[in-house]
């Protein structure tokens, strides 16, 4: 046996990493009758607004096309994982579905890649897209000027605090932070004065993925100043940005202080879903950095019932850093739904996306998941108005708010932010060190197109 | 592979392709199945294929080797994946495997039945409710440190403090089985006579278990290595269950930051030409364990 050993234990090896790398599930090329429709289930089981709306979208479209068929594919997964799965899903026929829900900051990404199709044919036709406003329109815009996918809301952020926390601490009810200072002053004077509550929450680390790096870090990076992750101008990155210091400063002072969460729940994968349903309603969280959204986890049909929270939080806007213009900040973003390159039924897909869009439909399915609104018609609906207490509040925020750079190589950008982001968390590194290591990967993320802005 | 029997070369040529006939269906599903996806990796490897963001593919040569040579996170990812496989699978598995073998031998027939029955059930748990126990064993509010508790000890979140020790714990508590069953087999093989003569001639104890036991299982400690260190160094599903391979990278063995790599950040081609060397790793393990075999023999 020994001459063959190692070629044998070679092969064998070789199949255990070949196989992991070439799993994929297989399917059957779909029937021209049937709309397969892709799309992310909560990792909640109690959470199922989605599921529960396109159950009735589809039992409705059924009814209205007789003879065709709506199969919904729910991935469960952190979005992620769900990101991933459903790109492997659109690089064969055999497995692409007709429609498929997709974050916007992955969007380009995946135009780029040619998984999806361009709907402007549709959409030339379609009275209903007056109604978008123009920025949810340029959320789904690829380069080549085509538009790849349909938005169906937005969402802003900003601080969520519990004013009988505050009231505890001898905190203002209206409390209305002017710089990072304030912010911190609040959750350090809440932990001197009531112990045994998590102070103040800004998401951070890997496994949060896209959660801890948009509502955590870059609620902090836009507000030190103009285009501080990349400069339209020059059409590249920002490297040695001062601001990417200071927002991760921020993070470590919020961990090294031990005002956040304990670092090792801060960096468990399901913190967003903890937030919303636990430390919140069970006041154990002061001050929350966080979305539009969280609503949805209290209201009467929600997964954790809590009618107390319209009196017991209040919100503020996040200040900038220095509390320079416009002295908030927020960071929007949405999902639109899109059809794949390799769907063999997209015009079937594009009557569901029409009936998902039907204006009655548009405000229930913002109400149910507490979007805010991204078309001028449902955004002046009463139904839409009165869905939430804070609704105001948040479309209000969408004035000052920033987009995140809508390019190709975001998402591995953004991948590179969260490594830095729980380096400076688990102290493995300084905010100085992590930022060298972030512009070393996003040098060869970008193939050096970048602007140093280092000194 | 065969080089040809006698026989075979008297009735001529004509017989050998009829007596492959049988062979050709699986060994078309094999090429078909096992070679091909290889080959297709080993192609990936060498280009810049992603999973998004870019539509072509190019042959970029040797460029993700280069990369992954230079990444600080490759090397960590390397480091860890010895101190891993060092850990679990050369001192842990490995040794206990071999002592629990040897005391099951001595031990009476209930105890030998009720430990097998532990330590395999260990191995034949699903690697996934194997991680979750675990993690539930370390856990803050774990079973460890109730345990820690009850002796007025200090606990701590051990995932996040010692998380490779952490990891490599876990594989041994899976792993063992396998060890202990490979020489609970090979010491049953040696003769009762050699044993006996050896304590007549007044070897006891350490000596008997040094001088003679050891060297009569050498090749099954060899096989044993080997296998072993192979399948600690595929490890994925317990250590991504368990801690992701964090925090930061503090537990990224290799098959971690090739997932991370390919299928977080969508550089297929980057995380293929990592699988590649995590290849030559396992060769170069195996390659020693064979030479340690044939040195002695």
């Amino acid at each position: 046996m020994r001459p063959t050993a190692p070629l044998i234990l070679a092969a064998a090896a070789t199949v255990l990493v070949a196989g992991s790398l070439t799993a994929c599930g297989s399917g059957s090329r779909s029937d021209p009758d049937t709309v397969r429709v892709v799309y992310n289930r909560s990792t909640d089981n109690n959470v199922r607004f989605k599921d529960q709306f396109l159950e009735s979208m589809k039992k409705e479209f059924e009814k209205a096309h007789p003879g065709k068929k709506i199969q919904l594919v729910p991935i469960q997964a952190p979005d992620d994982d769900y990101a991933t799965k459903a790109q492997q899903m659109m690089r064969s026929p055999r497995t692409a579905p007709d429609l498929v829900y997709e974050d916007t900051f992955r969007i380009n990404s995946d135009i780029e890649a040619g998984y999806l199709r361009p709907l402007d044919a549709y959409l030339a036709k379609w009275p209903a897209w007056s109604h978008f406003v123009d920025t949810a329109k340029a959320a789904a815009k690829a380069g080549d000027g085509k538009t790849y996918g349909v938005p169906d809301g937005t969402d802003t952020r900003g601080l969520w605090f519990n004013k009988r926390l505050f009231a505890k601490a001898g905190l203002p009810a209206d409390w209305h932070p002017r710089t990072w200072a304030d912010v911190l002053d609040a959750a350090r004077t809440i932990k001197k004065k009531v112990p045994g509550v998590i102070p103040l929450n800004v998401f951070t680390g890997k496994a949060p993925g896209e959660v801890a790096v948009m509502q955590g870090f870059e609620m902090l990076l836009y507000g030190t100043g103009d285009n501080p992750l990349y400069d339209p101008a020059a059409k590249k990155w920002v490297a040695g940005g001062k601001g990417f210091k200071d927002a991760l400063d921020f993070v470590r002072t919020v961990y090294g202080e031990k005002l956040g969460p304990d670092p090792s729940d801060a960096l468990d994968a399901n913190i967003n879903t903890t937030v919303g349903t636990e430390l919140l309603p069970e006041s154990k969280l002061a001050i929350d950095l966080d979305g539009s959204w969280l609503g949805q986890f209290w209201l009467a049909k929600g997964t954790r019932k809590w009618p107390e929270w319209s009196t017991t939080l209040g919100q503020a806007p996040m200040p900038t850093q220095r509390g320079q213009a416009p002295g908030q900040v927020s960071m929007s973003g949405g999902w639109t739904w899109a059809i794949p390159q390799k769907s063999g039924n997209a015009a079937l897909a594009w009557e569901f996306i029409q009936q998902l869009q039907q204006k009655e439909n548009a405000v229930r399915w913002d109400v149910a998941d507490a979007q805010i609104a991204v078309r001028d018609d449902v955004a002046a609906d009463p139904a839409y108005l009165n869905s939430m207490p804070g609704i105001k509040f948040f479309t209000s925020l969408v004035k000052n708010t920033h987009y995140r750079p809508a390019l190709p190589v975001y998402p591995q950008v953004s991948s590179a932010i969260g490594e830095a982001l729980e380096s400076v968390t688990s102290g493995d590194s300084t905010p100085a060190g992590a930022a060298k290591s972030y512009d070393d990967q996003l040098k060869s993320i970008t193939g050096g197109a970048v602007v140093d802005r280092t000194g | 592979m065969n080089t040809g029997g006698g026989a075979d070369t008297a009735t001529g040529g004509r017989r050998r392709p009829v007596r492959w006939l049988p062979l050709a269906p699986a060994t078309l599903l094999l090429l078909l199945f096992l070679a091909g996806p290889i080959c297709y990796c080993v192609y990936i490897a060498f280009t810049n294929m992603q999973l998004t963001g870019s539509s072509h593919t190019d042959f970029v040569g040797l460029a993700n080797f280069r990369r992954a040579l230079s990444d600080e996170r490759f090397r960590n990812a390397v480091w860890l994946t010895l101190v891993f496989t060092f850990v679990s699978s050369v001192v842990g598995q490995n040794t206990l495997g071999l002592a629990l073998a040897g005391l099951m031998r001595r031990a009476s027939r209930t105890v030998r039945t009720l430990t097998g029955a532990l330590v395999i059930t260990a191995w034949v748990l699903p690697e996934i409710v194997a991680a979750f126990l675990l993690y539930a064993f370390f856990r803050r509010e774990g079973t460890l440190n109730a345990v820690l508790d009850l002796f007025h000890l200090p606990g701590q979140n051990w995932l996040f403090t010692l998380p490779i020790l952490a990891v490599s714990f876990a594989n041994v508590w899976r792993g063992t089985a396998f060890s202990m069953l490979i020489y609970s087999a090979a010491l049953a093989e040696i003769p009762e006579e050699i044993t006996e003569a050896a304590e007549v001639d007044g070897a006891s104890g350490w000596r008997a278990v040094w001088h003679i036991t050891l060297p009569m299982i050498r090749r099954s400690i060899g096989t044993n290595l080997m296998l072993n260190t192979l399948q600690t160094l595929s490890v994925f599903g317990l250590i991504w269950a368990m801690t992701r391979g964090g925090p930061g990278d503090r537990s990224q063995t290799l098959p971690v930051f090739m997932y991370d790599q390919a299928f977080t950040k969508s550089l297929i081609g980057y995380g293929t030409a990592v699988a590649l060397l995590l290849l030559l790793v396992g060769s170069l393990f195996s390659v020693v364990y064979l030479r340690l075999m044939k040195v002695e023999v």
